[in-house]
């Protein structure tokens, strides 16, 4: 027994060893960034070099990938790296600063802004939510009030807003998605999502159930519209870019990137060539609105 | 030269000690990160309140996981209901009655079927099955529930099953079926009465592995089930309706929240999987038991 514990004791001290190793590894990487920093300063060179970290929504992931290589064409030494995890996620990343940038694909909550005070929003973009159901529907308009009827579980049949004889699926994001909460915000403002709805966890997914699902009801970011779905117009306009340019369709929704405190250099430098107009006739390539 | 050798053997002895303790640790740490991350949540909500409440609304406090134990429960058993007589029989099959050059070919398809990602049986439930499902004319049956995510998973949880039950029938020793056979008993009275009831507790240790594989699931169900934070209910006087409702499972709400997921909502989330966690516990190590029982009963 006694010579177990002797061993025993051998290989704690062996794993706080290695332990300790890895976290002088980390210490290590830490200098390293920091002579690069000193580095920079030293030199004052015109162009911008480093890395960039963006973190956040997946709804903003893929504009800010592409709006990346762009950004990398302008500045060759500056590295940028996109990241998922959700809108809450990258609010919190860029208030612990283990990233430069969050994104979000919904309006800045006040409790978030109660709890880091020094965020710091910036409009990258915009982005229309529509109605959707499935291809089938021959519904053709609602009124928002209807929507939101509908979406409440108040009204449960087709045939009630004009339709067939037909039960009402609702499919839906979960909670804490930024589309569902940009929904929630427009559309239902205090009714709460009915329980019985079919929640799905991406947009793919909400796109999916819908035009395989007879009776089904959802809402989608315009990115993922096409002939898998129907979008139905809401108080007689249809979800379209040029509707919601104009201020037609008013279910849109703010892209935001977040920073905190005061911003370096690049992160800056990047901010700048989002909202330039370079920056935002990417935004409109792939399929956003412009912030105008 | 002896003496090299011998340290060699020392060496190679701990540092064989090191990898059984390094699977330990790593237990252990799961366990632990886990339990302190959903620490807040059972302080400020409490294990009661989590546990007994059925509404699920992170955006308005509201924590219940209820609703998805009874879903995780409800989609088992169908899973069970529906998997396990199909293993048993392909179990009875594989070890009593197909020639060898049949089991060589069965056998590795059964394997194959271990082999597939939980994200394409989610596919295939989504594309296949629940159409099929909608079909049954109930009101409010989209086809997403529990009876698809039941199928599905019985479809998952039949390798584990038909192997290690398989295993078990097969070591049921010889002599007992020369035995049954000799005394004029049929090859089916044989299996039924002499097999089986020998192969019991390996066929049971069976089921309960296969229980805790389901429980565990997670990417097919979220597919298939709906995700409704509801408590399933029978929409029509037949109570296998029930089948039909949509449904969470406690893995279910842990993936689809955890990517948004902060503060308090996240710290639920890690209760939601402390509970999981011990669930899986009490299955396994049931298994366990059971398994050591029978390899004593079989001395007897």
């Amino acid at each position: 027994m006694k010579l177990f514990t002797g061993r025993f004791l051998t290989i704690v001290a062996a794993l706080a060893l290695l332990i300790a190793a890895c976290g002088g590894e980390g210490e290590e990487t830490g200098t390293a960034a920091d002579q690069s920093s000193t580095n920079e300063a030293v030199n004052e060179e015109p162009s911008l070099e480093g890395d960039l970290n963006l973190v956040g929504s997946t709804t903003v992931q893929p504009l800010a990938e592409v709006l990346a290589i762009s950004f990398e064409a302008l500045e060759p030494d500056v590295i940028v790296y996109v990241q998922g995890g959700g809108s809450s996620v990258g609010v919190r990343s860029a208030a612990d600063r283990s990233a430069d940038i969050g994104m979000a694909s919904r309006e800045i909550k006040l409790s978030e802004l109660q709890e880091y005070p020094e965020l710091v929003v910036h409009t990258i973009a915009r982005d229309g939510i529509a109605v959707v159901s499935e291809p089938g529907c021959i519904i053709e308009t609602l009124t928002k009030e209807q929507v939101r009827q509908i979406f409440a579980g108040e009204i449960t049949n087709w045939n009630e807003v004009g339709g067939e004889d037909m039960m009402i699926t609702v499919v839906a994001r979960e909670e804490g998605s930024g589309t569902r909460a940009a929904f929630e915000d427009m559309v239902m403002e205090d009714v709460l999502i009915v329980d019985s709805a079919i929640l799905q966890p991406s947009n793919g997914a909400v796109r999916t159930t819908i035009s395989v699902t007879p009776g089904t009801i959802g809402f989608l970011s315009f990115g993922y519209l096409d002939e898998q779905t129907k979008a139905i117009a809401i108080d007689g306009v249809l979800p379209t870019e040029e509707n919601a340019v104009s201020g037609e369709y008013s279910i849109v929704r703010p892209l935001n990137m977040v920073t905190y405190g005061e911003t370096e250099e690049k992160t800056q430098a990047f901010l700048d060539f989002v909202i330039s107009e370079d920056g935002q006739a990417i935004v409109v390539e792939e399929g956003y609105l412009p912030i105008i | 030269m002896r003496k090299n050798k011998k340290r060699f053997d020392t060496a190679m002895k701990y540092s064989l000690l090191f990898a059984a303790l390094a699977s330990i640790l790593i237990v252990l740490m799961i366990g632990f990160f886990t339990f302190r991350e959903a620490l807040p949540a059972f302080r400020d909500i409490g294990l009661g309140k989590l546990l007994t409440e059925s509404v699920w609304r992170p955006g308005q406090g509201q924590y219940g996981i209820l609703a998805m134990i009874i879903g995780s429960g409800l989609v088992t058993a169908g899973a069970v209901i529906l998997g396990v007589p199909l293993a048993l029989g392909c179990a009875i099959f594989l070890s009593e009655i197909a020639r060898p050059n049949l089991r060589a070919i069965v056998k590795p398809c059964i394997e194959l079927l271990a082999g597939i990602p939980s994200v394409v049986y989610g596919l295939f439930g989504m594309v296949i099955i629940v159409p099929i499902v909608r079909g049954i004319d109930v009101p409010g049956n989209t086809g997403f529930g529990l009876l698809s995510a039941s199928i599905v998973l019985a479809v998952m949880i039949l390798p584990t099953i038909t192997s290690v039950a398989e295993h078990a029938i097969r070591s049921v020793p010889k002599e007992f079926r020369e035995g049954s056979l000799a005394m004029g008993a049929t090859k089916w009275e044989t299996i039924q009465k002499v097999i089986i009831p020998g192969a019991r507790s390996g066929i049971i240790s069976a089921i309960v592995l296969g229980l805790g594989r389901a429980l565990g699931e997670t990417i097919a169900m979220i597919m298939v089930i709906g995700n409704s934070v509801i408590i399933p209910a029978t929409s029509t006087g037949n109570p296998l309706s029930i089948f039909l409702s949509r449904a969470r499972t406690l893995t279910g709400n842990i993936a689809v929240e955890i990517n948004y997921a902060t503060g308090l909502h996240e710290s639920a989330l890690f209760a939601t999987g402390v509970i999981l966690f011990v669930l899986i516990m009490i299955v396994n190590s049931s298994a366990r038991y059971l398994m050591s029982r029978g390899s004593l009963g079989k001395n007897c």
